[in-house]
């Protein structure tokens, strides 16, 4: 069979991999610069992780409380990200998240509205003031179904159920990207003259998870395979809140709004145990008693956050202490009590109701719990990877030409802990910039001519699942390397651990090459995961070495070998790259120096 | 014929389950028994995704979420159209076989998996959403929260298609050339509703999308996962809008006189 034949060819200007928030975003931008756009989604459009989203998007629009403002949201951003984030990056964020939240009212978006007929922002957790736009707890669906029923009239070519496999380079520059369709299984060919990955996150790589099983972090592999580079990756975040029970359902995420409409968290002695550990830096930021923290939930401005709207990554450890310390929940979690607040409010079952009406339907039908009379068990889920590509912050380019990434793909924003919230303000601001200057870099380079030979080998090389026949079960090798990043690269790391973990890792590897699928190629899950494995392994491996790397505890790594903070630790990120013999190469970088003026917003919002 | 039954290895018999699914594609297919052990507080998609990793790794399945937010789970559940990842195993007749079809309305790809994209091309059809200017200075709007609730209700939609399948003018008559279904018929309420639109869709409700062949049997509403008042408050008040503006004695006379 010829070249020709084999493939399916297509040509674009702009191609964008991923159809969440940040990809419909990117190609509605790049569509409106008059260019030719294609989205690939892995799964069906508008199924994207987006719709999970479940509190809000942050923008200081200062609807709730007129102190907000950009200067604020960047001191809490850049808090929040124990001063790793890139400063270009959070102050685009904090002062275009408005603009695009007003963006997509325009666009059709129904966000919940204060009683004065604005958008109604709502508290979250590391957010000084109320911040979150949103609709009840489904925000990411509102999200992404403007997005995608905007988008749809904007000249977009989606490609729906489709997977790509290898980004193309020629001369080090992209020239498209190699991918298959699920229905036929046939192969693809996508010429582009810049490509922008928006793949999101990489937590089916642990086997608790609120991610599905797009999240194998394909986007991210495919990045650092076309030499790209990865940093931050140590940086993973475990979402205080998933639930626990029935096993069935472990890992499903429980909304951050609980608790910012006033849930508390106790242990099985009933005691709310986040009033016994407040961090330093946020001393001056927390509600001193119970009352305070009820005041705070119900708009008192003189009154300051319980401790429960701490950041995550510290809830998630103080959660993880209880349960550890024997005082968890009948199936290992905590509580999370938001019946309680029928003492303060008369109609609260129907508040409840209105407010997270997901969460109600979600205990209810799965669990068999009514949240409005009972307490949920919660602990916390893998959820979110703060690190990914590493970008230019003000046009979201690689360091490969030509390739742009946006969105959770990316490293960046988010330094070594994400706000909720911060995640959909991410996703439009970013799939904006990037949509932008990948439309400017198309217009201005010629195409580059693919590859024929790294086609071909990129293509036998996913094929071979189907010429062993004797070959290991790819499910097999998942559920162990999701065992593995869970037990020796959770919550809690030290040295030991992860050593451990990057042999069984080497030893997964040499597996790998070993699967092999039955049946034939024409939507085949078997082969789907087979080729989803080697993109597991290099975030894995990036996560681990990364995670070794940084002798320190900060943000969303604890290391139970180094418990403390590092002044050395607080100059760089960490960087992972493919070096010249295939190995991974994992250096220091010294962080984005910060402007003075932004510097003194932080000195002025201390 | 019999067909030969699979088993997961070791089956604890006090808790396994029968299940026949449904495997093929659009050249057609066979029923296909295999048995798992359930525990507690399983629901279907645990089982199909059981089966995949330990009996049939090519078994094809559509699945996202698996917590009832993304819509991409529809099948048919012993005969009734349901999310599988939001039916629990202790939901359905215990010691029975449960049997499991893809959505019969819409044509096969492969086993579990149907193609829906007609449901995207209609809804490419449909008038995009068109706001008045901004009432704002900042380019903001003013709206207040008992006029959109009507609007929110229908936005919970997550786009399962299970609506679309249930419903006999797509099922039984395949109308999908005249007839946008309830899900679109939904979609378009939402956007008519919507306080800030000002396009008119009405026209194209009577003459291009087939509203007249709804006879609300409110099957669309009785398979809602979302629970959404869907003949009720989007078909209906739209029948009455093409109604007022069609067949009103007095709009009429006026439409006449104003040559439209």
């Amino acid at each position: 069979m010829s070249f020709s034949e084999q493939f399916i060819v297509h040509e674009h200007d702009v191609l964008v991999i991923g159809a969440g928030g940040a990809g419909l975003r990117a190609a509605i931008e790049a569509s409106a610069a008059g260019l030719k756009v294609g989205v690939i989604c892995k799964s069906l459009l508008g199924k994207a992780h987006t719709v999970m989203a479940e509190g809000g998007m942050a923008a200081a629009m200062g609807n709730v409380d007129d102190r907000d403002n950009w200067e604020v949201h960047f001191a809490d951003t850049m808090r929040g990200g124990q001063y790793l984030n890139n400063p270009i990056m959070v102050e685009h964020h904090a002062k275009e998240s408005p603009a695009r939240v007003l963006e997509l009212e325009s666009w059709g978006a129904v966000f919940d509205r204060t009683k004065e007929g604005k958008i109604l922002q709502r508290n979250f957790g590391g957010h000084r003031y109320p911040r979150l736009a949103h609709v009840g707890d489904r925000t990411g669906l509102e999200l992404i179904r403007t997005l995608q029923d905007h988008g749809i009239h904007k000249g977009m070519e989606v490609f729906m159920e489709m997977t790509v496999v290898s980004l193309l380079t020629t001369g080090g520059k992209i020239s498209g990207v190699l991918g298959y369709d699920r229905e036929r299984g046939r192969m693809r060919i996508w010429k582009a003259k810049a490509v922008i990955l928006a793949t999101g996150g990489i937590g089916k790589s642990f086997r608790i998870t609120s991610n599905s099983w797009e999240g194998t972090g394909d986007g991210h592999a495919l990045a650092y395979q076309a030499g790209a580079e990865l940093m931050d990756m140590e940086f993973v975040q475990f979402h205080p809140t998933g639930m626990v029970w029935p096993p069935s359902v472990r890992g499903i995420l429980v909304t951050e709004g609980v608790r910012g409409e006033g849930g508390v968290l106790r242990n099985n002695e009933g005691k709310r145990f986040m009033f016994d550990d407040i961090p330093e830096m946020y001393k001056n930021q927390v509600a001193t008693d119970e009352e305070e923290g009820w005041r705070y939930v119900c708009g008192d401005k003189n009154a300051l956050r319980p401790p429960e709207l701490l950041t995550r990554d510290h809830i998630a450890r103080c959660i993880n202490r209880e349960i550890k310390a024997g005082r968890g929940s009948p199936h290992g979690g905590v509580y999370l009590d938001i019946a309680w607040i029928k003492e303060k409010l008369p109609n609260s079952a129907e508040h409840i109701q209105r407010k997270l009406p997901s969460m109600y339907h979600q205990f209810k039908q799965l669990a068999g719990v009514d949240i409005t009379k009972e307490r949920m068990e919660v602990g916390p889920t893998t959820h979110y990877v703060m690190g990914g590509v590493a970008v230019d912050g003000d046009t979201q380019m690689s360091c490969v030409p030509g390739l742009f990434a946006a969105g959770e793909v990316t490293a960046g924003l988010h330094g070594a802990n994400r706000l909720g919230g911060n995640s959909l303000s991410d996703l439009v601001v970013f799939g904006k910039l990037a949509g932008e200057h990948a439309a400017k870099y198309a217009k201005n380079n010629a195409a580059v001519e693919v590859d024929q030979e790294q086609v071909l080998a990129h293509t036998n090389a996913i094929m071979e699942p189907f010429e062993r026949t004797t070959g290991e079960n790819p499910y097999g090798i998942q559920h162990e390397l999701q065992n593995t990043m869970q037990d020796l690269v959770g919550i809690v790391r030290t040295e030991t651990e992860m050593q451990q973990a990057l042999v069984k890792l080497d030893e997964y590897k040499a597996r790998v090459k070993n699967v092999s699928v039955i049946g034939h190629r024409e939507y085949n899950p078997g082969w789907h995961t087979a080729i989803d494995l080697p993109c597991m392994l290099v975030v894995s491996e990036s996560i681990t070495r990364a995670a070794l790397e940084r002798k320190e505890s900060r943000g969303a790594q604890f290391r139970d070998d180094y418990p403390d903070k590092s002044a050395e630790c607080a100059t760089f990120n960490v960087v992972s790259k493919k070096a010249a013999d295939g190995s991974m190469q994992v250096t220091r970088r010294s962080i984005v120096p910060i402007r003075a003026d932004l510097k003194a917003v932080i000195e002025k919002m201390k | 014929m019999s067909t030969p039954t699979i088993q997961s290895n070791p089956v604890d018999q006090s808790n396994a389950v029968q299940f026949r699914i449904w495997r093929g594609n659009k050249d057609g297919g066979e029923f296909v028994n295999y048995e798992v052990n359930v525990s507690e507080g399983m629901v279907l998609l645990d089982c199909v995704h059981r089966i995949q990793a330990e009996q049939a790794p090519d078994l094809a399945c559509r699945w996202n979420c698996k917590a009832g937010k993304c819509g991409s789970c529809s099948a048919e559940i012993n005969g009734k159209p349901s999310l599988m990842c939001m039916t629990r195993m202790d939901s359905l007749p215990p010691g029975k076989v449960v049997t499991v079809e893809p959505m019969r309305s819409f044509p096969s790809i492969r086993d579990l998996v149907t193609d829906v994209s007609w449901n995207f091309r209609v809804k490419k059809t449909i008038k995009p959403f068109k706001p008045r200017k901004p009432d704002n200075a900042d380019g903001s709007w003013t709206m207040f929260q008992q006029d959109i609730d009507r609007v929110q209700e229908f936005r919970k939609c997550i786009e399962c298609f299970l609506c679309q399948d249930v419903c006999h003018v797509i099922r039984d008559h395949h109308k999908e050339d005249e007839f946008i279904g309830p899900r679109f018929l939904m979609y378009t309420a939402a956007l008519e509703m919507h306080p800030l639109d000002t396009e008119d869709r009405v026209g194209d409700l009577k003459n291009r999308d087939g509203i007249g062949y709804c006879n609300i049997t409110k099957c669309c509403t009785k398979v809602c996962p979302e629970h959404i008042g869907i003949t009720d408050n989007a078909i209906i008040p739209m029948k009455e809008r093409v109604v007022d503006q069609f067949y009103d004695p007095v709009t009429r006379l006026f439409r006449m006189f104003k040559g439209k």
